[in-house]
């Protein structure tokens, strides 16, 4: 008999437990705690010293007010960040099953994806109040704007289709037929190449925007679920969510490069679940975050050798940095919080509390 | 306007206008039966076919981008057909994968006419463990669960709940006893006790009646008073004669399990989570009815062709089987993880669902169970306890 029943007949029933209103904030807190954190897998030496000058480089500088924006799929609402003070300052209620978000140019509009309301709605946000919708057809989970902030991409899981929104028109300008179940949406840094990402299909589709054709189609790890491009346009990545690994594409060539799988000691493979992907604006580092593995890996870019696993909240989904790239937060869907990582010394500073099931967050420009 | 623009876009696309991989996948299917307690469970004309042809449908959208293409082959066997014959039919078609909704002899009989002719079956409905054990078939691939698999799926839960008093109430047919076995080994693995066990006699007759709830509220308190102290009815009853009666007639205030009240299942229409709910829609606006386990498990037979067929770039039964096995292989089923092949006995390791029909209560494995290599395997017979010699 190979099975261990480890913790089995412990059952966390909320009502067993004195302190009700802390019940939830501080299990989960004791329960982070109680998962070891794997060592950095490399360059442990060399680290602590950087680590050190990092830390003290965070005492002095002074950080940024940024607003974050977070959807949360089961609170039907979006929270507001102050990534200073690092706590929620609004929680705004929005349309049913909120998750892919986007913000325009400037940071004056948050595009949000309202799957159970077929729409994509549109927040202003100075006022937080929604100003009005866009055509996105049926559920809309992920969307991409095109780099001039004029064309909205969406992907429309129920019919197969990338939808084409103009923004200024609030008109859909065309669709374009991809695998079954289109998810992850990604545009090149030209604006001239699309990327959708089929989940049942397990394809990367490359679509030029000129033509509105698909060019090449890259097949992938299964249920691929998000892709983005480097800064500099070198590389697209592609996380394939129940394959567990993360697809690097040369988008100039077309083909797959090689893909980066991930190891994390006492864990099983099918809880590592790569979802969102994040690039430090230089290209040299990149941040998976891996769902239920409640982890963020850090990984280097150049090698695409693993660095370390950030233990974050629990199931988390999308990342997002600050403009200064002193901290990249994560939406975390089962804890119902952000951590907040502070990308010098690469340690998981705070965790805050928002909506429930957060799943998508970006950071305004300014 | 759609289809003509989709027309297009694919010619500009293809490299060249070769012709498309074909792969026909049989659906050799026998009648479920009527004889169902709830009405909602009466199997429809189209009873696992209609996931076949949904799957069939998701691997076509996906051969546009590949040049293959998939079609589904009807072939059903009443209760007097020889099953033989009707492989030969399928293959005389051009048929060398065959989806199988088929009991546990007639899966066999069909395993040994098409060995002769190569072709592969996928299992999706026989939970028999002997499939996967002394009469395990390297031609066979089983999709559908075991029954000590679904038991340990519900075993897990009930221990995590500490509902570790079980009273086990089984029916009186050779099937009904197979899925008692499958419950009283689950106690032993994860340390629950039967306090007792009783038989249901099935006396014959209909499930149908105008006010058959009359009797059924005086017959269970009847067969449930005086039990020992228990935490659980887990019925035993995979014939459909009385597990559905057992919620809230039972003579103690006690919660059921197993056959009735909350039931292990590879599939249920009430599953949305993990992106199920797209599955469940496209299944309900293509079929206008839900999808029931057979129907998704076919769903998974005919992606796992798809999985297969697109990675290898053929359709030759024995690369795709040997590609299944692989460690390259695994497939999205909308359970949360990722499913995989056991090797030793070609068994798909899933978690299960418990459902009491309505929602989703808990998905197994339950947190805590541990396994040193895959979690999923601490559900049904593992490894160092299976008897499968596959040939």
């Amino acid at each position: 008999m190979q099975i261990e029943v480890k913790n089995a007949p412990s059952p966390p029933l909320p009502r067993c437990r004195g302190r009700g209103s802390r019940f939830g904030p501080s299990l989960l807190f004791a329960k982070r705690r109680s998962l070891a954190s794997p060592l950095p897998r490399s360059g442990g030496g060399t680290g602590r010293g950087l680590l050190v000058a990092a830390l003290l480089a965070t005492a002095i500088a002074p950080a940024h007010a940024y607003k974050a924006y977070v959807s949360n799929e089961k609170g039907n609402s979006i929270t507001v960040l102050d990534t200073e003070k690092l706590e929620a300052t609004a929680t705004v209620k929005v349309g049913r099953r909120p998750r892919g978000i986007a913000l325009n140019k400037d940071g004056s509009e948050l595009y949000i994806c309202a799957g159970d309301d077929d729409a994509i709605q549109v927040l202003d946000t100075k006022t937080l109040k929604i100003t009005g919708k866009l055509p996105s057809g049926p559920d809309p989970e992920l969307l991409a704007l095109s780099p001039d902030g004029d064309v909205i991409y969406v992907s429309n899981e129920n019919d197969n289709l990338v939808t084409l929104i103009d923004v200024k028109k609030k008109e859909m300008i065309g669709d374009i037929p991809v695998g079954v179940e289109p998810e992850g949406m990604a545009i090149s840094p030209d604006g001239k190449l699309l990327v959708n990402t089929s989940e049942t299909t397990n394809m990367a589709h490359l679509i030029d925007t000129q033509s509105k054709e698909i060019v090449a189609n890259i097949l992938v790890d299964g249920r691929p679920r998000f892709a983005e491009f480097k800064r500099d346009g070198s590389e697209l990545w592609v996380s394939s969510e129940v394959g567990g690994t993360v697809a690097i594409i040369d988008p100039a060539k077309r083909v797959l490069k090689q893909k980066i799988s991930f190891d994390i000691p006492a864990m099983s493979k099918e809880a590592i679940q790569p979802i969102g992907i994040s690039f430090t604006r230089d290209g040299k580092r990149a941040f998976v975050a891996l769902g239920p593995a409640n982890r963020v890996a850090v990984i280097d870019a150049e090698t695409k050798k693993v660095e370390k696993y950030l233990l974050v909240g629990q199931r988390v989904w999308h990342l997002a940095f600050t403009p200064d790239e002193k901290y990249l937060l994560t939406a975390n869907g089962v804890s119902n919080d952000v951590s907040v990582i502070d990308v010098a010394s690469l340690k998981v500073v705070k965790s805050i509390p928002v909506g429930a099931f957060p799943w998508g967050v970006v950071v305004a420009p300014q | 306007m759609k289809r003509l623009v989709a027309a297009f876009w694919l010619l500009a696309a293809l490299p060249a206008a070769s012709e498309p991989l074909m792969t026909k996948v049989g659906m050799l299917r026998e009648q479920h039966s009527q004889e169902t307690l709830s009405i909602l469970d009466l199997p429809a004309p189209d009873d696992a076919l209609a996931g076949a042809l949904l799957g069939a449908a998701d691997n076509n959208t996906t051969g546009k981008f590949t040049n293959q293409r998939f079609e589904t082959v009807d072939e059903s066997v009443d209760d007097s057909a020889d099953v033989g014959a009707a492989v030969d039919a399928l293959l005389d078609k051009g048929v060398s994968l065959i989806i199988a909704d088929l009991s546990a002899d007639r899966l066999l009989a069909a395993s040994d006419r098409a060995k002769a002719r190569g072709a592969l079956l996928f299992n999706i409905s026989a939970p028999d463990e002997r499939l996967r054990e002394a009469d395990c078939r390297a031609n066979v691939i089983h999709v559908a669960p075991t029954r000590s698999m679904l038991a340990d799926g519900l075993a897990q839960y009930l221990i995590w709940k500490q509902w570790r008093r079980w009273l086990l109430i089984k029916g009186s047919h050779p099937k009904d006893e197979l899925l008692a076995q499958a419950f009283r080994n689950s106690a032993k693995k994860f340390g629950a006790k039967i306090v007792e066990e009783r038989i249901y006699e099935d006396t014959g007759g209909g499930r149908r009646s105008d006010s058959g709830s009359v009797q059924t509220q005086r017959q269970i308190p009847v067969l449930t008073q005086n039990a020992p102290a228990y935490d659980v009815l887990v019925a035993a009853d995979e014939t459909e004669v009385f597990g559905g009666y057992l919620p809230y007639r039972t003579w103690d205030a006690r919660p059921v399990a197993g056959s009735g009240g909350l039931m292990p299942a590879s599939w249920d229409a009430s599953h949305e989570q993990w992106g199920a709910r797209q599955l469940q829609n496209r299944f309900t606006q293509t079929f206008r009815r839900l999808m029931n386990a057979r129907d998704n498990a076919a769903w998974v037979a005919m992606r796992m062709v798809g999985e297969a067929t697109t990675r290898t770039g053929s359709n030759d039964p024995e690369k795709l089987r040997l590609y299944l096995l692989g460690n390259d292989f695994s497939i999205a089923a909308f359970k949360g993880v990722r499913l995989t092949l056991r090797t030793w006995n070609q068994q798909l390791r899933q978690p299960i669902l418990l459902s009491d029909r309505r929602m989703i209560v808990s998905v197994s494995p339950q947190e805590g169970f541990l396994h040193q290599t895959s979690e999923l395997d601490t559900l049904g017979v593992d490894q160092p306890e299976s008897k499968c010699k596959l040939k």
